[in-house]
This record gives structure tokens, C-alpha cells and sequence, in this order.
């Protein structure tokens, strides 16, 4: 390259640079954007949860407001969302920094929660101190009530162990009344704050539905391989195997139960069943297996929903907490429609206004989301909900599971 | 008069919460918790040349003591329990590895970490029947800087007094021979062990005071390796066997990784790794060490240079 040449370029590239923003000045100044932040676990133990059930409806919602225009206030003029995001890196002093960060020197409007029970935990207090509304969706814990309490800014969304683990029970106990399965339980559960939640509010919940528990063992978090296991709970005479486990303890037992020809007639497994991946994992042949969530498969809301989360993010939503994530941020729209970004009235509208979302209408009762699905059964293509029973849209349990 | 500097200094310091917002002093409390960390893992590991991964499991140990006990004894006392319990695992933990030569010490103390934080689980499984704990203290980001500042501070001072004293000198001696030092008629096991308790003890109570931070606590959360990672990096970067190396170290990097954290929130793990290459193929002595050497050829001037490495 000759000195002119390259100077012709240094000349022409700050002219092009400042034409390119002259271009894309009037499309931001059209409107004042509003600032929404958050912090989520890009790295790290907590990255896969975030990555599956946060992080994607986060987009999916940012990138259908702005093309619909932005955030609709009151005056019915819309204002385009402008994200800041950080990487936590799934470390809860990280977490908590990046918020101080985000209200006190980004000073955004809006702050979404991170995923996990710790992660919304380790912020509550400080969305509260700092005035902003917290829909901490991603937080199983049976403390919900307290904590709404403490931080009244703060909403639950979705339940705590122990519904979860009754429900199942209830369940059960139906199928037992109506003679299709015995009253032998196999319990396995895996040794972290979810698992133990569950285990803690199941063992009495089935001892008082007239169960006997003839295989309860916890294993570690991270253990790969159930074979011992699988073998001792396939020689206990259950009808029905529970394991309240995690991913990819989930996938693991699913995996090991299919090589043992291991077939109870209930098969039940913790986080991870309602992901759209554990159907590759059991090769197509997840007919029948239980597990945590649900979605209402009838809903044209909730196939909607799946169809554009699908052709956005490349692969389906999971049938559990990715909706009511999504029913979180529908909330929060409708929320600024009617009272703008004012914290306390919105805080306000989203503890006492009824709100129309993919998952039907919502109204939370002193701050928690309570019309939530606690079981769910792989039937056909999808993950249809089974429990409450009585509640519109459940489907019936199918007991016995096919065999694998 | 070189006390009332470091007085005056510290008095300086201690405003910077009332200058800064909330996440200026977030970043404080990251800076002198890592400042900490960093400087009293080289305690140890700098002189004696012991690459310790154990960080973590001090520090959730810490965290999670303030856990258990922030609802039955008063805050002072917790910090108390929380020292006592950090020494004495590290007086066992000492007593049987400090024997250990070179890699096998570090493959050790890397599975220490995951020792602990599957004993309390399990201890929490079977026994207490809770995981996940709560801590409701009414403590400020402010508070928890300034406790960060003083043990910061506590920790420079001791690291300054061991390297004037006998101590210092054993450990230098060990870290360059072990056997020489053992015919000099040095202690081995006894002047390895005194540094890691010191070493660990410091590095547990950086756990307990950082805690109120994140309000709930599982070992999931605190037993998190990224910390004993990002401490090695940071006093390697500064220089493990200097007395400022590791601060030196830690400021740079702490603020390098938070100005990631935002600027390129999808590739952190890959310019961490990065990073750990730079430092050990690049900088293997470290930055101050790396800047003293820049300056002493920049003079022509290498006869001073032994007499420098003999004071550092």
C-alpha cells in the first residue's frame, strides 16, 4: 500500500464512521430508550440453568418488544429496551456486585432476576434497599411466604419443595386407589438443597397416602453412575421409582434404567425431564415419565409460545419454569403499560393486577404465583401437565408407564 | 514515621465507601477481599513454593460457619469460631500433607475443596436435614469493606514482620533446598506448618466476612474453584515471593475481570485461560519482578541485581 493510499484511508474511514452514526442517530433519538439489566451465570457451575431457561426468554421477550416498537408507557407512546448485561460467572459476590452496579452507576429502569434460588436470595436484599420490583421466577423454595414478606418488592413464582413433592404423592396415591400400582415406593434423591427439599416434604407425604418406602438412599451431586443403585431398586419390588434428581443425574438414571430394562410402572425423575433435550436422551422413548412442571399442551397461548421460541432460539422452551419465565415478562410489559416505570406503582400493579399470559391469566396471592403445574408426563410430543388434577387443562396420568 | 504513613493511609482508605456509590464500594469489598486472599496465599505458597488450590475450601468454610452460626452467637464471636475453625482444619490438613513434595501437594489440595464441601453436605443430608442456609445480618456493603480493609491490612503487617524474622528466613531457605535447609538444622515440618495455619486462617475469615454479602448459602455456592484460580493467578501475576507482589497483582486483574464481565459477558472462561497462559509463559516471576529486571538492564547496571533479589 503507498503512503497516499493509506492515507486516503485513514482519511475516509473516521468520515465513514461518523456517517454511520449521523445514520442511525434519528432511529435512536426517535425515542428515549429504556435501560433493562441484568446479570446472569454465562460461565460456570450455574450456566446450563441460566442458558436453558433464563437467558433465551429474556431475548426472545427483549427482541419482540423492540420489533413491535418498545415498551408501551401509559401515554400509549413506546419506548425501545435497551439491554445491559453481565456475566456473574455464577459467583453470588460477582452477582450481588453486578447489581450494585447495575441500579446505582447504569442507573437502568428495570432489573430482571438471575437464575437460580441463591442467585435471586443473594439479590433481594438489594433490589429491596434499592426500590426495584424482583420476580425472582427461577427460585424453588418452600420459604416463599417469609421472604415475600421481608422484601415486599419481591414476587415468588415458582413454589417450593414441598408442593412439589405432595403433589407427586397425591398422585401416586390416586393411581394406588385405583389399583394400578402397589404401595411400594423406591425413593432416590440427590444430596443438595433441591434434592433434600423434596425428600424432606415426600417421605412424610407418603408414609400418611398408606406407602411404604422400601428404598431410600440419597447420592452425591455429579454421581454418573446408578447401576448399583438401579440394581438394589429393581430388586425392592416397587411399582414406582422416584428419583428427585438433578441434571445430569436425571439423564444418567434415565440412561442406566434403559440399559437394565429397568421398566416400574412409574417412573419419575427431579429438574431435567421437562427439558426438550431428554427426549434425544431416551431416544424417543420418554412415553410415560414423569417429572417435575408441565405445560398445558391444549393452550394455543402455550403452542404459540413453544413455535416462536423455537424458530428464535433455534430449539423448543423447557415445560417447566420456561414459561412462567416468559409469563413473568409479559407481566412486567402489561405492568408499565398501565403504570409506567415508577417502582412502587409497578411493584403495586404486579402484586395486585391480573395479568393475561402464556400460561393463562395470572394473579399472584400475596405475591407468590400458586396456579402453578407440580407434575408433568411425557405423553406424545409433548410435556402435558397431570397435577393439580382438578385444575382446567391437566391431563390424565398414564400409569402404567409403557416399557422403554 | 513509616507507621504513620501506613496509618494515614489506611484512614484514606477507609473513606473511600463515603466517596464511592454502592458499586463503588461492591468493588472495594471485591478488591480488598481478593487483596486479602491473594496476599496471604503467597504467605505460604510464595517462599515455600507449596502451589496451594486449597483457597476455597478456607474460604467456604468461613462463609459457611457464618451460616450456621450467625443466628446463635453474637457477630464477633461467629468471627471468632469461624478463625478457630479455619486453624485447626488447617492444623490437621497440615500435619498430614506438608510432607507431600511439589505436584502431588498441589493435586491434593485442589481435591481438599471437594473433601470439605462433600463432607458438609453430607453432614447436612444426613444429620441437620437442611441444605441451604440463611444469614440475616444487618451489615452493609461499607461494613464488610471496612472488616476487609483491617484483615487486609493485618495480613500485609504479618507478612512484613515473618519475612524480617527467623521464620522468614527458614522459609526462604526451604523453598530454595529442602535438604540444605534441613541440614542447616531447620524445622521443616514445623516452620511449613506455622505458615499454612497463619495462611489459612486469614484466608477463612476473607469466607466469613464476605458472606452476609450473598444472604443464602449452599456448598454449592461457596465451594466454588473459580476463587482458588483467580487467587493463584493474581499473586502469581504481582509475584508470589514479594511482599507487595500480590496486591500488585490482584488490583490490575480484579478490575481487568470486572471490566470483562461487561465488555465480553459470553467469553470469560476463555480469557481466563488465556490469561493463566500469559502469566505463567510471560511473567513467570511476575510483573515486579519482571519490571526490576526492565530497569536494571535498561541501566546497563546488573551488579545491583543480586543484592535486590536478596532483599525481596
Amino acid at each position: 500500500m503507498s503512503q497516499n493510499t493509506r492515507r486516503a484511508v485513514l482519511r475516509a474511514l473516521p468520515l465513514a464512521m461518523v456517517s454511520a452514526l449521523a445514520l442511525s442517530a434519528p432511529l435512536a433519538a426517535q425515542e428515549d430508550p429504556v435501560t433493562i439489566g441484568y446479570a446472569v451465570s454465562k460461565s460456570g457451575p450455574n450456566a446450563t440453568g441460566a442458558g436453558i431457561t433464563t437467558i433465551p426468554n429474556y431475548e426472545l421477550w427483549v427482541k419482540e418488544v423492540n420489533e413491535a416498537g418498545g415498551l408501551e408507557m401509559p401515554d400509549g407512546s413506546r419506548r425501545p429496551i435497551e439491554v445491559v448485561e453481565y456475566d456473574d460467572r455464577s459467583s453470588a459476590e460477582d452477582l450481588v456486585r453486578a447489581i450494585e452496579r447495575l441500579a446505582t452507576q447504569d442507573k437502568v429502569d428495570l432489573i430482571l432476576p438471575p437464575w437460580g434460588t441463591g442467585g435471586n436470595l443473594a439479590i433481594a436484599p438489594l433490589m429491596d434497599r434499592f426500590g426495584y420490583p424482583q420476580l425472582a421466577v427461577t427460585s424453588v423454595t418452600d420459604m416463599a411466604p417469609e421472604f415475600a414478606k421481608r422484601w415486599d418488592r419481591s414476587f415468588w413464582m415458582l413454589g417450593g419443595g414441598h408442593d412439589y413433592a405432595t403433589a407427586l404423592v397425591e398422585t401416586l396415591a390416586a393411581a394406588k386407589e385405583a389399583g394400578t400400582i402397589n404401595d411400594k415406593v423406591a425413593m432416590i434423591s440427590v444430596a443438595d438443597g433441591f434434592g433434600i427439599d423434596l425428600v424432606k416434604a415426600a417421605r412424610p407425604a407418603f408414609e400418611e397416602a398408606g406407602f411404604e418406602l422400601v428404598y431410600d438412599e440419597s447420592y452425591p451431586l455429579g454421581t454418573s453412575d446408578f447401576a448399583a443403585i438401579l440394581n438394589e431398586v429393581q430388586g425392592s419390588g416397587a411399582d414406582s421409582f422416584v428419583a428427585f434428581s438433578y441434571p445430569p443425574g436425571s439423564f444418567g438414571v434415565t440412561k442406566q434404567a434403559m440399559t437394565a430394562g429397568f421398566n416400574p410402572k412409574v417412573f419419575y425423575i427431579g429438574v431435567g425431564g421437562a427439558f426438550p433435550v431428554y427426549g434425544k436422551i431416551t431416544e424417543g422413548k420418554q412415553e410415560g415419565v414423569m417429572s417435575i412442571g408441565g405445560v398445558d399442551a391444549m393452550s394455543p397461548a402455550i403452542e404459540e409460545y413453544f413455535a416462536k421460541h423455537t424458530s428464535v432460539i433455534g430449539n423448543p422452551p423447557d415445560s417447566w419454569a420456561s414459561a412462567i419465565t416468559y409469563a413473568s415478562l409479559e407481566m412486567l410489559e402489561e405492568a408499565v403499560k398501565r403504570v409506567g416505570l415508577d417502582h412502587e406503582a409497578l411493584a403495586g400493579e404486579l402484586s395486585t393486577g391480573s395479568f393475561d399470559t402464556v400460561i393463562g391469566e395470572v394473579k399472584l396471592e400475596d405475591n407468590q404465583l400458586r396456579k402453578l403445574w407440580w407434575v408433568g408426563q411425557w405423553q406424545g410430543e409433548h410435556f402435558v401437565a397431570v397435577s393439580p388434577a382438578d385444575r382446567e387443562g391437566a391431563a390424565a396420568p398414564v400409569i402404567p408407564k409403557p416399557e422403554w | 514515621m513509616r507507621y504513620l504513613l501506613a496509618v494515614l493511609a489506611l484512614a484514606a482508605l477507609a473513606t473511600l465507601p463515603m466517596v464511592f456509590g454502592d458499586y463503588g464500594t461492591g468493588m472495594l469489598v471485591g478488591l480488598a477481599g481478593y487483596v486479602t486472599l491473594a496476599t496471604s496465599w503467597a504467605m505460604f505458597s510464595g517462599p515455600t513454593r507449596y502451589i496451594s488450590l486449597a483457597t476455597v475450601a478456607f474460604f467456604g468454610v468461613g462463609a459457611y460457619t457464618v451460616a450456621v452460626l450467625n443466628e446463635v452467637l453474637p457477630y464477633p464471636l461467629v468471627l471468632l469460631a469461624a478463625a478457630g475453625i479455619g486453624a485447626t482444619m488447617a492444623l490437621l490438613v497440615g500435619l498430614s500433607t506438608l510432607r507431600l513434595a511439589g505436584i502431588y501437594f498441589v493435586i491434593f489440595s485442589f481435591g481438599l475443596a471437594e473433601l470439605v464441601r462433600q463432607l458438609i453436605t453430607w453432614f447436612e443430608v444426613n444429620v441437620t436435614g437442611t441444605l441451604g442456609r440463611y444469614i440475616f445480618l444487618d451489615l452493609e456493603a461499607k461494613h464488610i469493606f471496612w472488616q476487609l480493609l483491617a484483615l487486609g491490612a493485618a495480613t500485609l503487617a504479618l507478612s512484613a514482620w515473618i519475612r524480617r524474622s527467623r521464620l522468614g528466613l527458614a522459609l526462604r531457605v526451604i523453598g530454595d533446598d529442602e535438604t540444605v535447609a534441613a541440614h542447616s538444622g531447620i524445622n521443616l515440618a514445623r516452620t511449613k506448618l506455622v505458615l499454612f495455619v497463619a495462611s489459612a486462617t486469614i484466608i477463612t475469615l476473607v469466607g466469613a466476612i464476605q458472606a452476609p454479602r450473598w444472604v443464602y448459602v449452599e456448598p454449592s455456592i461457596v465451594f466454588n474453584p473459580t476463587v482458588s484460580f483467580l487467587t493463584v493467578i493474581m499473586a502469581l501475576l504481582g509475584g508470589a515471593t514479594r511482599l507487595w507482589g500480590p496486591l500488585c497483582g490482584a488490583v490490575p486483574l480484579f478490575l481487568l475481570f470486572e471490566w470483562l464481565s461487561a465488555r465480553f459477558p459470553d467469553h470469560f472462561s476463555i480469557l481466563l485461560g488465556l490469561m493463566f497462559m500469559a502469566v505463567v509463559y510471560a511473567l513467570p516471576d511476575g510483573v515486579l519482578a519482571a519490571l526490576e529486571k526492565f530497569r536494571s538492564k535498561g541501566n546497563g547496571n546488573s551488579a545491583t541485581k543480586p543484592a535486590k533479589e536478596a532483599n525481596a
